[in-house]
C-alpha cells in the first residue's frame, strides 16, 4: 500500500481529466468508465480521444491502441522473467493489468525482493478501481472542472517515470541506454506524427544495451 | 445509461489490441531463452521505455518542463518517491505561474 499511495495520488486527476476530455467527446459516463475499466492504458484512452469521431470506428480505435501499446509486449516478456512466484494462470491474469505504473513498479520491486502474487495484486487491484472511478467521476462532473494544467497536475506521471528511470541507475552502462532512448524519443516524436516515438526511444535503447554488452564480451577475451 | 453501439464495438477492438501486446511478451519468453547478453538486455528495457515516454515532456515541451524533470531526478537521489514528485509537480506548477 505505501508503494502504491503515490501512485493512486498521481493516477486520480490524470482519470479525471480521461473523463472530461471523453465527455466532450459526446462519450457517456459508462461508456468512458467502460474503456478505462476494458483498456486499462491511459495513453492509448488519451490518443483515441484525439482520434474520436462519430459513428466511432473500431478499426482506427484499435490500431490506434496497438501501436500505442506495442510497448507492453517488451514489458510483459521482462517481467515475465520475475514472475517465478506466479502460476501459469496468474501470470496471464496479472499480465492483463500491465499498465506503465504497475509494471514500473513491478519491476523495480522484483529487483529489491521476490515479486508476489499477493504484492502485485495489492498494486494492482487499489490502481484500477482508481483508475476507473476517477474517469467514471471526470465524465459525470466534467464540465465543472478547471485547467488541471495550471495545478501542475499533468506533470505527475512525467514526475513518477523521472523517480524511477533514477532507480534502475546502475552505472555508465544505463546512461548510454537512456541516452539513446532518449535522444530516438526526442527525435522521432519531433519527426514522426502519433506515437512511434515511444517504440523508437526503447528500440534505441535495447539496441544500446545489446552494443555496450557485446564490447564488454570483446574486452574480458 | 447510454452505450452506443459503434462505440462499444470501439472500446471492445482497443481491449482486443492492449491485451494481445500484454499477453504476446509472456508467451514470446516462454520460447525464446533470456540468458546472459539477451537477459542483459530485457533488464535494459524498463529504463529505455521509460525514459522513452519521459523524454518529450523533458527535452522537448518546454523550459518549464525541462526544469521540473532535473529537479525531480535530482530530489530522486535523496528523497522518497512522493516528496520527489510532489517538489515535481510544485515546481512545474510554480514556473508556469511566472510564465517560464
Amino acid at each position: 500500500m505505501r508503494a502504491i499511495s503515490p501512485l493512486i495520488a498521481a493516477v486520480i486527476p490524470i482519470g479525471v481529466v480521461f473523463g472530461a476530455v471523453a465527455a466532450t467527446k459526446g462519450l457517456s459516463p459508462v461508456e468512458t468508465a467502460l474503456m478505462s475499466a476494458l483498456v486499462f492504458a491511459g495513453g492509448s484512452q488519451f490518443v483515441a480521444m484525439d482520434i474520436w469521431m462519430h459513428p466511432a470506428s473500431w478499426t482506427s480505435a484499435g490500431f490506434a491502441a496497438l501501436l500505442v501499446n506495442i510497448r507492453h509486449v517488451l514489458m510483459s516478456a521482462s517481467l515475465g522473467t520475475k514472475m517465478q512466484a506466479f502460476g501459469g494462470r496468474k501470470r496471464y491474469f496479472a499480465c492483463l493489468f500491465l499498465a506503465d505504473e504497475i509494471w514500473a513498479m513491478a519491476e523495480f520491486r522484483a529487483g529489491l525482493a521476490r515479486l508476489t502474487p499477493a504484492w502485485f495484486a495489492g498494486l494492482a487491484a487499489p490502481f484500477y478501481l482508481a483508475w476507473v472511478l476517477s474517469s467514471l467521476a471526470g465524465a459525470t462532473l466534467g464540465a465543472f472542472l478547471g485547467d488541471p494544467a495550471a495545478l501542475g497536475l499533468d506533470f505527475a506521471f512525467p514526475a513518477v517515470f523521472i523517480v524511477l528511470v533514477m532507480g534502475f541507475w546502475k552505472g555508465p552502462e544505463t546512461g548510454a541506454v537512456l541516452l539513446a532512448s532518449g535522444a530516438a524519443a526526442v527525435a522521432t516524436q519531433h519527426f514522426v506524427p502519433g506515437v512511434w516515438y515511444i517504440a523508437a526511444g526503447a528500440v534505441a535503447g535495447l539496441l544500446a544495451a545489446v552494443a555496450s554488452g557485446s564490447r564488454r564480451v570483446e574486452v574480458t577475451q | 445509461m447510454t452505450v452506443d453501439f459503434s462505440t462499444l464495438l470501439a472500446i471492445v477492438a482497443m481491449a482486443v489490441a492492449t491485451v494481445l501486446t500484454r499477453l504476446s511478451g509472456l508467451l514470446l519468453a516462454r520460447h525464446v531463452s533470456l540468458e546472459g547478453s539477451r537477459r542483459n538486455a530485457i533488464e535494459s528495457i524498463p529504463p529505455a521505455v521509460l525514459m522513452a515516454v519521459v523524454a518529450p515532456t523533458a527535452f522537448a515541451t518546454g523550459i518549464a518542463e525541462t526544469i521540473a524533470c532535473a529537479v525531480t531526478a535530482v530530489a530522486a537521489l535523496r528523497l522518497s518517491m512522493l516528496v520527489s514528485v510532489v517538489l515535481g509537480v510544485f515546481c512545474v506548477a510554480l514556473l508556469r505561474a511566472v510564465g517560464i
